[in-house]
């Protein structure tokens, strides 16, 4: 009965330790010293590059290859980026944008 | 309390990510015979969507200690490129520091990379605020799932796409605001070429690696169309 607990919870606490680590690398690398002018200079332009990367990395399991080619992926991020660009409503890109892609999977 | 609206309305689009996402891992979890605790305790310890998702068919198979840790460390090594940005605001958080740290998903880093800051508003409660938030609400979808999963009455299929909705806003404002284009077309012409050579399994990190060297590269350039020697 133990050790059917403490096996899930010592998995559950290794990632989570892996995860947290990952997540402190830079802040323990840099310490408390001021930081270096190269990695202020990443630290605003890096943003983008990483979130554009992360919507094409949300999209990896989309095939574009065979049908619906992508389609409902394709018209609903196409409209938030349109709407976005027009109406610069944040709440209003995101509900359309998903709106779209549940009807459009469903169809 | 006026950090804690700007919070809520800043993070609403993320409820509704998390509390699908967090519902279909409790449910997992369930499923695979876990209880409400450890759903609960992933949530709380681990945040973080994609690694918890992975992590219940590699527990349910008895998988080792040490292939689990290294999948953790493959998935989520991405967040090694988040802290970047943050290190100098986050030190002065006092401590909420490690939390700010610990707290940083994919999901909060784009909010807290894309928030304007309000006049007359504490800049570190918000962002703290901001975090605590996206984690309650991961911590009740995990919770939810787990505990009435089955029952729920809605098809939420496809509600996920609020994610990928949200970060395309967020590069679309980034574009606006800056000058430079080159992080935006490394992001793009990296990310496509290494998904062809590499498949969608294997891309990420190489991809983000390329576009820090790329940046690191075109420092010159990049910095003289924005102008950030003269912002100080």
């Amino acid at each position: 009965m133990i050790s059917n607990a403490v096996y899930p919870a010592a998995a559950i606490a290794v990632v989570a330790v892996v995860t947290w680590m990952l997540c402190a690398f830079p802040f323990l690398l840099f310490g408390t010293r001021p930081l270096p002018k190269t990695v202020k200079y990443l630290g605003k332009t890096l943003p983008t590059a990483i979130m554009t990367v992360l919507v094409i990395y949300c999209l990896r399991d989309t095939d574009f290859g065979k049908y619906p080619f992508g389609l409902a992926e394709i018209v609903s991020c196409a409209l938030v980026v349109i709407l976005q660009t027009a109406r610069k409503n944040m709440y209003l890109s995101i509900i359309a944008g998903t709106l779209c892609y549940m009807i459009l999977i469903r169809v | 309390m006026k950090e804690f609206r700007f919070a809520v309305k800043n993070t609403v689009p993320i409820f509704f990510t998390y509390l699908f996402i967090g519902i279909a891992f409790g449910i997992m979890m369930s499923d695979a015979g876990y209880g409400i605790l450890l759903s609960v305790a992933s949530a709380v310890f681990i945040y973080a969507g994609s690694m918890q998702l992975v992590m219940v068919p590699m527990m349910a198979s008895g998988a080792p200690l040490v292939s689990l840790a290294l999948t953790a460390l493959f998935i989520n090594a991405r967040h090694v490129f988040y802290g970047i940005g943050f290190i100098d605001k986050f030190r002065k958080m006092g401590w909420r520091y490690p939390y700010m740290i610990m707290a940083l998903t994919d999901e909060t880093y784009s909010i807290l990379c894309s928030v304007k800051d309000d006049k007359g508003l504490d800049e570190e409660k918000c962002a703290f605020l901001i975090s605590l938030l996206n984690h309650s609400y991961w911590i009740f979808g995990c919770f939810l799932g787990a505990f009435a999963g089955h029952f729920l009455p809605f098809d939420m299929r496809g509600i996920e796409f609020s994610a990928v909705a949200f970060f395309l806003v967020v590069v679309v404002n980034q574009w606006n605001r800056f000058r430079s284009k080159i992080p935006f077309f490394a992001a793009v012409i990296f990310a496509s070429t290494l998904f062809w050579l590499l498949g969608k399994d294997y891309f990420l990190i190489p991809t983000l690696i390329a576009c820090l060297a790329a940046l690191l590269l075109l420092q010159k350039p990049v910095e003289k169309k924005e102008g950030f020697e003269n912002d100080k």
